[in-house]
C-alpha cells in the first residue's frame, strides 16, 4: 500500500515536472500550442461619417434662414461629430431633459418620427426637415407630423393600442414622483378620453382626416401649436 | 444639464408639439425672449492672447463667470472685447470646457495656479473629466501634504503667553527649542541605553568561583543590577508622569502608541515589586522580564528613522497581509504534500503535517537548515518545487513595500530640506522687501534733514525721484505715525529701522537673555536726565561706530547683541555713523536744533532684516521676540 502511494505520488510528481517543462518551452515559442496569435486587429469602422447636403439645398428645402441653419448645424455637429444621430444618443439626450422619468420610449417614437428614410440613424437633413415642420410649418403640417408620430406602424390609422403606447411613453417621462400619484389606469383613461374626442365614426381607429378636423376645432390645441415657435 | 445638451433644447421643445393633441388642458404661456440676440462672436482677450467664441458657447454654463453677466465687468468699451488679466495657458483649458463640456487638467500646470484660475472663473474643480481627475487629485493631495508639513513647522513657534504646562509640552515634543529640553532629551536617551544594556549584560555568564558553575551576572551581582533597574525605572516613571501632566489632551495622550510603550516598559518592574517570591507566579515573573526589552522602543522618540519605518509598515499593512496569507496557503499545501510523500520512507522526520510546516517554512524562505530533508524521490521533487515557489511568493509583495518606504522616506527628506531652506528663503524675501521700507525711512530722513539745514537749494536732485505711488505710500505711513500717539503724549510713534527696534524691544523687558544690561533705562525711551525734549535714546548699533562722545561702552559682550548701549543724554548725532548711507541705521534723524519731536523706539516697526548690517550678522537674537509684536509690513 505504501509503495502504491509512493508510486502514485511519483507519477504525479513527474507529471508536474513535465507540464512545467512544456509551459516553459511554449514561452520560448518552440512549441506552438495550437492557436496562433494573429496580431492583426480588425479595425472595424467605428464611425459612419456623413456629410450633409449643401447649405443652399437645405435652405431651399426647409424654411430656415442660412444663419439659422448654421447655428443648428454647429450645435448638431458639436454633439454628434460623425454627422448622424443614432437612437442611443437620441435617448441619452432626451433623458437629460427629463431626468425624473424614463424618456426612452418616447424618444424611440420620436426617433422613428424623425427618421424619414428609416435607416436607423437621423442625419442632419432629417433633423432639419423635422424641425422645419415643427417650428416653421403651418398648423396643418404640424398636425400631420403629430399624426405621424402617433401612428407607430405608419399605416395611416391610429389604433387604441398605438395610442396607449404613446400615452404610456408620455406618462413615463413624468416619472414616479408626481402629485397626484399616477395610477396604473391613468394612461388608459386618457386614451379613452382622446378617442372619444377624436374618433368621430367610432370605428375604433382614428384616421388622419378625423384627427385634423378634430384638432382644428379645438381651441386649446390650436393655441398650443404656436407655443414653441420662438425656439430658434 | 450637460454641455451641448443645451444646444438640443430647441429640438426638445419643438418635439413637444407631439404632446399637444393629447393634452386636455391649455398649455402655459411660453417665455418670451426679450431682445433676442443673434448668435455673435465675442472676443476674449486674455493677457494679449485673443480667443474668440460664440456667445452661445459661453451661455451653456450660466453659473460661471463667462456664462453670466459677471463678464460685463470686464468689458472694454474701446476695443469691444472682454479683457482678462489672467494666464492665457490655463484659460485655454477653461475655454475648452465651454466648448466640449469636459474640463481637462494639463499636467504641466502647477496645481495651485490652476485652482486659482478655476476659482476666478467660477468653475468647480469637481467636474474635471475622468481622464484627468485622478492626476488632479493626486497633485492636490501632494500639495496639501506639503503645506501641512510647513504648518507643522510653524507650530514650533513659541506663542507669547504659554503656560508652564504648554511650555513643558512643547519642550517635550521639540527638544531643540530650549536647552533644558535638550538636556532632558539626552538624559532619557542615555538612561534608555543604560537600561537596555543592563538587561543584556544581566544574562552574560560572569566569571565564577572555581568550584561553582558559571552563573549569569544577574545572579552574581543581584543588588547592583537591581539598583540600576530601579534607577532607570524611576527616571522613566518621572518622565511619563511629566508628559502626562503636560499633555494638552491627556486622554488622547494615554491612548497614543508612545505612551503605551512607556507604560509597558515600566510596568514589569512594579509588578515584580508587588509579587512576592511565590512559587507559582515566579514563572510568570520571568516572562514579565521579557517585556523589559520594550524599552528599546522608547528610542523611537529619539530617532526619526525608526518612526518612518514604523509608519511604513503600518501603511503597507495590506501588502504585508497579502504576503502572510499567500505564504500560509503555500505552507499548508506543501507541508501536506511533503508529509504524504515522505510517509513511506523509514525514519522520516516528517511525522505529521504540522511537523512538516517547519520544513516548508525553512525551505520556502531558502534557509535550508538541513535538520529535516526529504529522502524519497517524490519528496525531493516536491521539495525543490517548494523552494522555487517560495522565492517567488516572497519576492512579489516586497517591491510594493520598498516603494512605499522610499516614498515616505523621500517625503521626509524633502520636508527637512524645506525646513532648512525656509529660513534662508525668508531672509532673502525680507531683504528684497526692505527696499521700499528703506526708501521711506530714507526719504524721511532726507526730508527732515533738508528742513533742518534750511537748504534753499531744492533737493530734488538728491532725492530719488519718487513715483506717485511711492509718495502716496510715504504719506500714508506718515499719517499712521501721526495717528499713533503714545501715552505720554509727547511724541508719536515713528517707523524705525528694524534692528533699532529689535534692540529697544529687547530692552523693553523680554527675559530671554539674562545678560541684559541692567543699566539700560527702560521702555518708551524717556530718558530721565537733562533735556526731556532733547535727550533721546540713542542706540548705535555698533560698539565701534564712530563714537559719539557721550556713549558708554557695552555692558555685556553677548555676541548677538549689537551693542546695546546705555541710554544717555546724548544729543543729536545726525548721520554720524560711518556706515554707508544705504545701510543706514537711523541714529538721529533729528535736526540739530533740537526742535523736532523726540524719537523713540516705536512699537510699530517694519520688518527689515538685519542682514543689511555690514557685519552681515543675520542672526537676530530675538527670534522668538520677532513674532511677538505687531508688525506693519511696509508693502
Amino acid at each position: 500500500m505504501s509503495t502504491m502511494n509512493l508510486e502514485g505520488l511519483e507519477m504525479i510528481a513527474v507529471l508536474v515536472v513535465v507540464v512545467v517543462f512544456v509551459k516553459v518551452l511554449e514561452q520560448f515559442g518552440l512549441l506552438e500550442a495550437g492557436y496562433d496569435d494573429s496580431v492583426e486587429d480588425e479595425l472595424e469602422l467605428s464611425a459612419v461619417r456623413h456629410r450633409p447636403e449643401g447649405l443652399e439645398q437645405l435652405e431651399a428645402q426647409t424654411r430656415f434662414s442660412r444663419k439659422e441653419l448654421q447655428i443648428l448645424y454647429r450645435g448638431f455637429k458639436n454633439e454628434c461629430p460623425s454627422g448622424v444621430v443614432n437612437e442611443e444618443t437620441f435617448k441619452d439626450i432626451y433623458a437629460q431633459f427629463f431626468p425624473q422619468g424614463d424618456a426612452s420610449t418616447y424618444a424611440h417614437f420620436l426617433f422613428n418620427a424623425f427618421d424619414n428614410d428609416h435607416n436607423g440613424s437621423v442625419s442632419f437633413e432629417d433633423f432639419v426637415m423635422g424641425l422645419s415642420i415643427l417650428l416653421r410649418g403651418t398648423v396643418q403640417e404640424k398636425l400631420i407630423w403629430a399624426f405621424n408620430l402617433y401612428d407607430i406602424n405608419k399605416d395611416g390609422y391610429i389604433t387604441k393600442e398605438e395610442m396607449l403606447d404613446i400615452m404610456k411613453a408620455i406618462y413615463d417621462m413624468m416619472g414616479k414622483c408626481t402629485y397626484p400619484v399616477l395610477k396604473e389606469e391613468t394612461p388608459r383613461q386618457h386614451v379613452e378620453v382622446f378617442f372619444q374626442k377624436m374618433d368621430k365614426n367610432k370605428d375604433g381607429v382614428v384616421t388622419i382626416d378625423e384627427f385634423i378636423d378634430c384638432c382644428q376645432n379645438d381651441e386649446n390645441i390650436m393655441r398650443s401649436m404656436h407655443l414653441f415657435e420662438n425656439v430658434l | 444639464m450637460a454641455a451641448g445638451v443645451a444646444a438640443w433644447l430647441p429640438f426638445a421643445r419643438a418635439a413637444a408639439i407631439g404632446w399637444m393633441p393629447v393634452a386636455n388642458l391649455p398649455m402655459p404661456v411660453a417665455p418670451a425672449e426679450k431682445n433676442k440676440r443673434q448668435d455673435e462672436l465675442i472676443v476674449l482677450n486674455v493677457s494679449g492672447r485673443r480667443f474668440q467664441t460664440w456667445r452661445n458657447t459661453l451661455d451653456r454654463y450660466p453659473d460661471t463667470l463667462l456664462g453670466s453677466s459677471e463678464k460685463e465687468f470686464f468689458y472694454n468699451e474701446d476695443t469691444k472685447e472682454y479683457f482678462f488679466d489672467r494666464d492665457p495657458d490655463v484659460f485655454r483649458s477653461v475655454l475648452n470646457f465651454y466648448r466640449t463640456g469636459k474640463l481637462h487638467y494639463p499636467r504641466y500646470e502647477c496645481i495651485s495656479s490652476y485652482d486659482e484660475e478655476l476659482a476666478f472663473f467660477g468653475i468647480v474643480p469637481e467636474i474635471i473629466g475622468d481622464c484627468c481627475y485622478e492626476e488632479y487629485k493626486d497633485r492636490k493631495r501632494e500639495n496639501a501634504e506639503r503645506l501641512m508639513d510647513d504648518q507643522e513647522d510653524n507650530k514650533d513657534a513659541k506663542l507669547p503667553n504659554m503656560t508652564f504646562r504648554e511650555t513643558m509640552w512643547r519642550a517635550f515634543e521639540n527638544p531643540h527649542t530650549s536647552t533644558m529640553a535638550l538636556v532632558f532629551y539626552y538624559v532619557t536617551g542615555f538612561f534608555i541605553a543604560v537600561s537596555v544594556i543592563t538587561n543584556v549584560v544581566e544574562t552574560v555568564p560572569c566569571g565564577s568561583a572555581p568550584n561553582q558553575k558559571e552563573v549569569p551576572c544577574g545572579e552574581r551581582y543581584t543588588v547592583a543590577f537591581f539598583c540600576m533597574d530601579t534607577a532607570c525605572v524611576m527616571i522613566f516613571t518621572v518622565e511619563y508622569l511629566m508628559r502626562l501632566f503636560a499633555a494638552p489632551n491627556r486622554y488622547r495622550f494615554m491612548r497614543s502608541v508612545m505612551s503605551i510603550i512607556d507604560v509597558v516598559a515600566i510596568l514589569p518592574y512594579y509588578i515584580g515589586l508587588v509579587m512576592t517570591d511565590n512559587e507559582d507566579v515566579s514563572g510568570a515573573f520571568v516572562t514579565l522580564r521579557v517585556f523589559r526589552v520594550f524599552r528599546i522602543f522608547k528610542f523611537s522618540r529619539h530617532s526619526q528613522g525608526l518612526r518612518i519605518l514604523g509608519y511604513t509598515l503600518k501603511s503597507c499593512a495590506s501588502e504585508l497581509g497579502f504576503l502572510l496569507f499567500s505564504l500560509t496557503m503555500a505552507i499548508i499545501i506543501f507541508a501536506t504534500v511533503m508529509f504524504y510523500a515522505e510517509k513511506g520512507s523509514s525514519s522520516s522526520k516528517f511525522t505529521s503535517i504540522p511537523a512538516s510546516f517547519w520544513y516548508t517554512i525553512v525551505t520556502m524562505t531558502t534557509l535550508g537548515y538541513g535538520d529535516m530533508v526529504p529522502k524519497t524521490i517524490a519528496g525531493k521533487i516536491f521539495g525543490s518545487i517548494c523552494s522555487l515557489s517560495g522565492v517567488l511568493v516572497i519576492a512579489l509583495p516586497v517591491p510594493v513595500i520598498v516603494s512605499n518606504f522610499s516614498r515616505i522616506y523621500h517625503q521626509n527628506q524633502r520636508a527637512d530640506k524645506r525646513r532648512a531652506q525656509k529660513k534662508a528663503r525668508l531672509a532673502r524675501i525680507r531683504l528684497s522687501k526692505t527696499g521700499s521700507s528703506n526708501a521711506f525711512l530714507h526719504s524721511k530722513r532726507n526730508g527732515l534733514f533738508n528742513e533742518a539745514l534750511e537748504l534753499t537749494v531744492k533737493e530734488h536732485r538728491l532725492r530719488k525721484s519718487t513715483s506717485l505711488i511711492e509718495s502716496q505710500h510715504h504719506h500714508l505711513l506718515h499719517c499712521l505715525e501721526k495717528t499713533t500717539v503714545s501715552r505720554n503724549k509727547h511724541f508719536n510713534h515713528e517707523f524705525v529701522d528694524e534692528q533699532y527696534y529689535q534692540q529697544s524691544y529687547l530692552e523693553a523687558g523680554l527675559q530671554n537673555y539674562p545678560s541684559r544690561s541692567p543699566s539700560l533705562s527702560s521702555q518708551e525711551g524717556m530718558t530721565g536726565t537733562c533735556c526731556t525734549r532733547r535727550s533721546k535714546k540713542h542706540h548705535s548699533p555698533l560698539p565701534n561706530a564712530s563714537a559719539p562722545a557721550h556713549m558708554q561702552p557695552l555692558t555685556h559682550t553677548h555676541p548677538h547683541k549689537q551693542g546695546l548701549q546705555e541710554l544717555s543724554t546724548i544729543h543729536i548725532q545726525p548721520l554720524s555713523t560711518s556706515r554707508s548711507s544705504l545701510n543706514m541705521r537711523i541714529d538721529e534723524p533729528a535736526p540739530l536744533n533740537c526742535q523736532s519731536s523726540q524719537i523713540t523706539t516705536a512699537v510699530i516697526s517694519i520688518p527689515t532684516p538685519p542682514v543689511t548690517t555690514p557685519e552681515g550678522d543675520a542672526h537676530l537674537p530675538a527670534g522668538p521676540a520677532h513674532q511677538n509684536v505687531v508688525k506693519v509690513s511696509a508693502l
